[in-house]
């Protein structure tokens, strides 16, 4: 196999010679419709940060009315006009903000922001290839999702308004125009959308595996991968096999949304109509939903969790605390992934042996997940830390990491869940455990590569207020949340005042919008900060800033189109050799020395 | 004019906060960047230990603050509820256990091991005796988790008792309809295609059936404590879900497939309010499933009554059979006003 690496990497290493000798690149070719891993890589990002800006604008304008529910804002009229008639939202275009915030964030900020972001820029820099092992469906990947975006963004602007029936758009409230004006042509737009950007995942997933496996450059066995490949790896795994089946799921729903099928539908009187449909399941929706929607989750948080362990490795000046262990409870998570998508479920009626099943399957993954928590934490412990921006961020994963985690342990134990399924408790756990955990490794990747994609350093100290401010903010935001779910308040709701039981919380619910607000008005921090230092940010004079084992750092601080100008480098060992022999660090490009301990 | 003054504070303050960034830059270059960075390595550093200490008050705070506002203190509105509690706690225990070790340690170990000139990081990539023992402690915890939680899980959604009162409740857009089967102690049969709401049959019962005329519609569920109700969970059209924060209780409710779920009340509203302090206490239905516009003001009642207040209480309802078909009424000559109050709620929600 590595005959056939090396031949590849040659091969290309002569065209590209051709290509600086004689060709200059137009502006579409270099910026627009450009094959290169890492342009592309820098389109999904900055397209995600377009996204996240929009789905959390949309969180702060709905928390307005959670935590101000008498009080009106006649700037929303002037924004959002009849949607927010005299300044108060309307219930179905406050749900309509709901499940845009979630379908946003969800897919095309964490995952495609997140994973297509990463999985560009690292793999072929971090196994050492040239680009892709087809930079073409590369290329492609990134326009589905383009396209999967302006259908989306589309869909704000039609009359009847967005999709407005959560992320999750269960039928039949997402199959009737008649249960919900959200239910209309918004709902048949997020569906156009939710294929294609599938069909952009699948591309992307089946380039990143391919590379993966087949692009490794002379001496890289899978074992001297750094723990970013192996998350990505596992990441476009879990993509390529359960995306098809949320396809499937979208195909059927349009169907029995315009083609009179009964996929869905069954014994049903809406708005005062018997409708023919008879014999379909609506839960059989959940099913094709949940399938891909719990790997999902994973797609979400595994590349957060490969980057903050190269990251924590690199910045404590040691090596990650047991590689192959981390590797192991990657691919066990990865294999369990698969086998809990019922405990979304636990309440629909679902044979109770069944749930008992999915109870076990489900807090299996709790034993892999504290693996890698106390891998992280013993990798902290004795070593000699840097606290970079990227390293803060990381530390922050984890703790993150903890506490949402565990509050899976509640969620995944059916008899607990019946009290807590659909309440604040579940609102917290998640944007907790793959929210802002994942944003966590979103920003620790992007403030530790950032010098690698621009040849320039973000500004530290808008990054260290960024990072601070934004982690207590979370708990700030998130944990008292907790709390309304042990009193049962449940989510999605417009408005509580109504509720004897809920409405005691009116005084925390403000309090939370107070903050939400806070920490998107610090987000604006980062976005600045980002766009600034790529034009105005201090330059890298250091081609290895970080003083790093791994490949990505043994180019040129700005990498042309082929990475490496010369031979794409031979590696002799993993990517975590760190205060090895009281080195430093020695890159995996260095082969072994006669004298070298024996280590890892 | 309000508006533009709050935007130029907020313009200022990020202007502010740029200069000082910038500043923050300059001065490192005049400093040496080797200096200022380990000079942000011990801000940073120390804040690591800040954030802990704040982090442990934050969290005690929190409780103080808001843990009287959980259903915690109340106890359980239902015999099965209780044991959910006792799980809720032991589970909150044990993770408990495992957060504030594992937080102290990352931060403690953020703060300690930053880096210093004198301090030589150990190299240490891996030992399989740790690894063992930290897949085995998670392993066995979870298992004791996972057997008392099936346990109850099989308990709660296993038969109710024989004596089980059955109730009858139906989702819609946005309201919930609530069926008594009557003395015969059986539903009258029912079919979505004879829903014919302006004839006042909005639930579709098949009033042919002869087992429907005495059944009893209402639009509160009033149920008598300490027996044991089984609730059959219908909807009309899309999902809902019947949540009974009160009782630890909650169940979807979905189209085509009807579905269950039982459990004992064991405290009277009366009760509940002297529990609770609160003389407005009620026990509420909240929809617990997403359903339309209405999903937040889907709001049903419970009211838990002794015995006799419950004997009482129905014996004043009527089958819904003799109001529809006043003339088929044995106890009535003349026809009763029209009763409408079933759509009640329905109306609370009214673009």
């Amino acid at each position: 196999m590595s005959s056939v690496v090396s031949l590849h990497g040659t091969t290309t290493h002569h065209a590209h010679d051709d290509h600086h000798g004689h060709h200059h690149e137009s502006f579409i070719s270099k910026y627009v419709f450009s094959m290169d891993h890492k342009t592309i890589s820098k389109q999904f990002l900055i397209t995600g940060i377009f996204w996240a800006f929009v789905g959390g604008l949309f969180s702060v304008i709905f928390r307005l009315q959670l935590g101000y529910p008498d009080a009106t804002f006649p700037f929303l009229e002037d924004l959002l006009g009849h949607w927010a008639k005299g300044g108060k939202l309307s219930p179905d275009f406050y749900y309509a903000l709901v499940t845009m915030h979630g379908t946003i964030l969800v897919f095309f900020v964490l995952t495609a922001g997140l994973s297509g972001t990463f999985s560009n820029f690292l793999i072929p820099l971090q196994v050492g290839a040239r680009d892709m092992a087809s930079p073409l469906l590369n290329m492609l990947s990134y326009w589905f999702f383009f396209i999967a975006s302006i259908v989306l963004l589309s869909s704000l602007f039609v009359q009847t308004g967005p999709a407005s029936g959560g992320w999750t758009v269960y039928p039949p409230l997402s199959a009737l125009g008649d249960a919900s004006d959200g239910s209309k042509i918004g709902m048949d737009l997020w569906l156009i959308s939710m294929a294609l950007f599938i069909v952009s995942q699948l591309l992307a997933g089946l380039n990143y595996i391919t590379t993966i496996l087949n692009m490794r450059t002379k001496g890289m066995s899978m074992t001297r991968l750094p723990l970013t490949i192996w998350a990505l790896f596992f990441t476009a795994v879990l993509g390529v096999l359960s995306f098809p089946v949320l396809l499937s799921g979208a195909v059927l729903l349009l169907f029995d949304r315009n083609l009179g099928t009964s996929f869905f539908l069954s014994d049903i009187v809406v708005a005062g109509k018997v409708l023919p449909n008879e014999g379909g399941s609506a839960i059989l929706f959940q099913h094709l939903f949940w399938f891909l929607g719990h790997p999902e989750v994973y797609i979400i948080i595994l590349p957060a969790m490969g980057m903050a362990s190269e990251i924590i490795a690199v910045n404590s000046r040691k090596p990650i605390f047991g590689y192959m262990a981390m590797v192991g409870s990657m691919f066990a998570i990865t294999i369990l992934a698969f086998l809990v998508w019922a405990h979304h479920m636990f309440v629909t009626g679902l044979n109770p042996f069944l749930g008992a099943i999915f109870v076990l399957l489900t807090l299996l993954i709790a034993v892999p997940s504290a693996i890698k928590v106390f891998n992280w934490i013993t990798t902290i412990w004795r070593g000699n830390i840097r606290f970079t921006p990227a390293m803060i961020c990381s530390i922050g994963f984890v703790s993150l990491f903890i506490s949402g985690g565990l509050t899976g342990i509640f969620l995944g134990n059916a008899a607990l869940d019946i009290h807590l399924h659909d309440t604040y408790f579940v609102i917290a756990h998640f944007h907790i455990v793959m929210g802002v955990s994942a944003f966590f490794g979103m920003f620790a990747g992007i403030y530790h590569w950032f010098p690698k994609m621009y040849g320039r350093y973000m500004n530290n100290t808008l990054a260290y207020i960024h990072i601070w401010a934004t982690l207590i903010g979370a708990y700030l935001i998130f944990w008292p949340m907790h709390y309304t779910g042990f009193a049962g308040m449940p989510r999605r709701y417009f408005d509580y005042s109504g509720w004897e039981s809920f409405k005691m919380f009116t005084g925390l619910n403000e309090f939370i919008t107070i903050v939400a607000i806070i920490v998107f008005a610090v987000q604006m921090l980062f976005i600045f900060n980002f766009f600034y230092s790529i034009f105005k940010g201090r330059k890298v004079t250091d081609p290895n800033p970080w003083k790093a084992t791994s490949l990505e750092w043994t180019t040129p601080i700005n990498p042309g189109h082929g990475n490496w100008p010369g031979e794409i480098p031979e590696v002799h060992r993993w990517a975590y050799d760190y205060g090895k022999d009281g080195k430093d660090f020695i890159p995996q490009t260095t082969p072994v020395g006669a004298d070298e301990s024996k280590g890892h | 004019m309000k508006d533009l003054f709050v935007v130029a504070i907020v313009v200022m303050f990020f202007l502010v906060v740029f200069q000082i960034a910038k500043a923050s830059e300059y001065v490192s270059i005049l400093k040496g960047e080797e200096k200022t960075r380990k000079q942000n390595n011990k801000i940073n550093g120390f804040l690591m230990l800040v954030f802990l200490v704040l982090g442990l008050i934050g969290a005690w705070w929190c409780n103080e603050l808001y843990y009287g506002k959980t259903l915690f203190p109340q106890g359980s509105g239902s015999v099965e509820g209780e044991e959910i509690d006792t799980m809720l706690l032991v589970t909150i225990a044990i993770c408990g256990v495992v957060f504030f070790i594992t937080q102290i340690l990352l931060f403690w170990f953020s703060y300690k091991y930053q880096e210093s000139d004198k301090r030589k990081p150990y190299f240490f990539p891996h030992n399989n005796k740790l690894e063992v023992i930290w897949t085995t402690i998670p392993a066995i915890t979870l298992t004791v988790l996972i057997v008392f939680g099936l346990k109850f899980w099989f308990k709660i959604t296993g038969d109710p008792p024989k004596d089980a009162l059955m109730v009858e409740i139906t989702g819609h857009q946005f309201g919930w309809d609530i069926r008594y089967s009557g003395k015969d102690g059986i539903f009258g049969k029912k079919n979505y295609k004879l829903y014919n709401k302006p004839a006042g049959n909005s639930l579709g019962v098949d009033f042919n059936d002869p087992e429907s005329h005495d059944d009893i519609r209402t639009t509160e569920m009033h149920l008598p404590v300490g027996r044991p109700v089984k609730l059959i969970i219908h909807s009309q059209d899309v999902i809902h879900d019947v949540g009974l924060p009160h009782f630890r209780m909650k169940m979807d409710a979905v189209p085509g497939i009807p579905t269950t779920l039982w459990f004992t009340p064991q405290y009277t509203t009366a009760q509940m309010k002297e529990r609770t302090g609160n003389p407005n206490f009620v026990y509420e239905i909240a929809c617990d499933q997403m359903c339309g516009k209405g999903h937040f003001s889907m709001r049903g009642v419970i009211v838990v009554e002794t015995e006799e207040e419950y004997n009482a209480w129905m014996a004043k309802q009527k089958p819904e059979y003799y109001a529809l078909f006043p003339d088929k009424d044995p106890s009535t000559a003349t026809p009763p006003a029209a009763d409408t109050t079933q759509t009640a709620i329905a109306q609370v929600v009214n673009p």
